[in-house]
């Protein structure tokens, strides 16, 4: 009755389910393990043992770095505000370019939009060395370099220049993404805008922007969440430990000379998590659409 | 297409049409243009012509950044002769290919597909668990796989599936390496095709799928005939960028490997080289010039699909001329 696309009995609905079921078992296992390990002393397979290996040794010890490591407050702020960075950053760019790529007719434009498939191909993360010297260049502009309060500046060392390394990595996707959307709005709108007097700035901002709505909240989200995540990139450019992201605090975890306690990087794995979790369960319409609009062009 | 609009022009375009308007029609598209070009400059072009640059160069920890000389092609020649070659190359080429094959595509098509046949609310959950590799942290993912393989008896795999049948534990990591390094990054790669597909399906328009049952199709027919032929777009896309993707990627079998048991990949030798190894001599210049053939690959192929996705109808002129 409620099979959407018109096919079958119950019966066949329900071999189907039981397929996506099996197929789906190993990250069910997995993130069982985790939540299953955070309350551990550690485990067997997927029973928690105490420390001579008999069942039971459930504990809450893995969580207490919530009340005796003020560190992770920090390094959650930081992680904060390079999530919330990167994704003002790539929407109010990537949603410049698009618009321009998508509405604006200039010389050059199918070179750029040309170069922006190109720049995927490239090896960001190979980029790093190269990088590093930008960044170390950054710094010695004055006031940009390194005198901005919260961010700290754009250079070396700041969380300013991890986020716009992070902006300029994600634009390919983000120019596209929004070049897409853009693409499916009428010209019927714009060009009454434009004729009512309004300048090209202003019908972007008043008339174009709230009606891609949808493509901004995906393209945010996909931000926020892999500025939140990322790893290699703050690791590589931040030294300071006042900078640090929670994402590296993680890895630290791992990196001291005292044994790993594999049950605490779950457990501060997952503290990680939550957030995501959370704020994808609010808006995973949003982002399961996120690449509707830039696959269109074929169809 | 253009003289239903080239009639459009500015309201002042009687009184400005001098400097002031051809200004704002030259200053224009680079106010919209102008960040974005800024920060490819600036984080693309800048550093691809460093990383060139040094890949001429002999840099590394023992000349540092000063006493440096140009070696020309050399540390070119070195990739060519060098007795690893050959081995990271297929490694790569295996990597890609059957991740590709088997999860990127393949079972993102076969999970797009399952979860438009089931009701709705199901469809959603399944694709949500199939989220969740890519939204959590890589460094607690990887450990998450190491449990599965990991040796009795904290293993996963061996206490509650080998075990029972019998078959003699081990750490299946070093045993099978392959089989982790492939289900690792597909359980996170498949996520971005099942989207990208999942949305193709449910576009399609309604009379086409009933039409196909009406016909007498079989499911299996209709997603052979109708449904397949459809989505070719979105599978000619995946495919071309997910390849670019994992030739680059190395963040997990970093985490999960680190190139051992024959898993070293290309990108992992470059950042192995430039960045990270235990000698502590970090060869800037080879490592670059390593980089540099990656990024010749990626431009060649992104070319090829550039190709094949007709690029040029993608950028068909817009339809409002003025500024």
């Amino acid at each position: 009755m409620d099979d959407r696309l018109g096919i079958g009995s119950r019966w066949q609905a329900l071999i189907l389910l039981v397929a996506l079921g099996v197929l789906t078992i190993p990250i069910v296992i997995g993130y069982l393990w985790i939540v299953i390990s955070t309350f551990s002393q550690r485990t067997y397979g997927l029973v928690p043992v105490d420390a001579s290996g008999q069942p039971g040794g459930l504990t809450l010890r893995n969580w207490s770095f919530l009340w005796t490591d003020p560190n992770i407050w920090r390094v959650s702020l930081n992680s904060l505000i390079l999530a919330l960075g990167l994704t003002v950053g790539v929407v109010l760019v990537s949603s410049l370019a698009g618009y321009a790529l998508s509405r604006i007719s200039f010389p050059g434009r199918r070179i750029f939009l040309g170069t922006t498939l190109v720049l995927h191909a490239f090896p960001s993360i190979t980029l790093l060395i190269a990088i590093f010297f930008v960044l170390r260049w950054i710094s010695g502009i004055p006031v940009l370099g390194r005198g901005i309060p919260l961010i700290g500046g754009f250079g070396y060392n700041t969380l300013g220049g991890v986020i716009l390394v992070m902006v300029a990595l994600q634009l390919p996707l983000g120019i596209w993404l929004m070049k897409g959307f853009f693409d499916q709005i009428s010209w019927d709108i714009e060009r009454a805008a434009l004729i009512d007097g309004c300048s090209r700035l202003r019908t972007w901002w008043q008339i174009i922007l709230p009606q891609i709505r949808p493509g901004i909240a995906a393209l945010s989200i996909f931000s926020f969440i892999s500025g939140w995540n990322e790893f290699l990139i703050p690791y590589t450019y931040i030294t300071d430990s006042q900078n640090s992201t929670i994402a590296a605090y993680l890895n630290s975890l791992l990196g001291d000379t005292a044994p790993v306690n594999y049950s605490q990087v779950a457990a501060v794995g997952l503290f990680q998590l939550i957030p995501v979790i959370l704020f994808f369960i609010f808006t995973q319409e949003y982002l399961l659409s996120i690449f509707a609009g830039g696959t269109k062009g074929g169809t | 297409m253009s003289e239903s609009t080239s009639a459009i022009s500015t309201p002042n375009a009687g009184e400005a049409r001098g400097v002031g308007a051809s200004l704002r029609s030259l200053l224009g598209p680079w106010l919209f243009m102008g960040p974005a070009m800024v920060l490819v400059v600036v984080f693309f072009f800048v550093p691809v012509v460093i990383i060139l640059t040094i890949s001429l160069t002999d840099m590394s920890t023992a000349t540092g950044f000063s006493n440096w000389k140009w070696v020309q092609f050399e540390n070119y020649q070195r990739i060519a002769s060098h007795p690893n070659t050959g081995q990271v190359l297929s490694n790569t080429i295996r990597y890609v290919a059957l991740t590709l094959s088997l999860f990127n595509v393949g079972m993102a098509l076969v999970i797009a597909l399952l979860t438009t046949h089931v009701p709705r609310r199901a469809g959603i959950l399944f694709r949500s668990l199939w989220l969740l590799p890519r939204l959590t942290p890589s460094v607690v993912y990887i450990m998450m796989w190491r449990y599965v393989a990991a040796d009795a008896p904290y293993g996963i795999l061996n206490r509650h599936l080998l075990g029972p049948l019998g078959i003699q534990p081990t750490n299946w990591l070093p045993a099978q390496p392959w089989l982790f390094v492939v289900l690792t990054n597909g359980f996170i790669g498949a996520s971005f095709g099942m989207v990208i597909f999942t949305s193709a399906i449910e576009s399609i328009h309604r009379d086409y799928m009933v039409a196909a049952l009406v016909d007498g199709c079989s499911p299996w027919q209709r997603i052979r005939y109708v449904i397949l032929p459809l989505i070719r777009w979105p599978l000619l896309f995946v495919t071309t960028y997910q390849t670019l993707s994992l030739l680059t990627s190395f963040e997990q079998i970093l985490l999960l490997t680190d190139g051992q048991f024959g898993t070293e990949v290309w990108s992992l030798w470059a950042y192995h080289r430039a960045l990270s190894n235990y000698w502590g001599n970090f060869q800037w210049g080879f490592g670059a010039a390593l980089s540099a053939v990656l990024v010749l690959i990626g431009v060649v192929m992104a070319f090829v699909y550039m190709r094949f996705f007709q690029f040029n109808q993608l950028v068909q002129e817009p339809k409002i001329e003025v500024l």
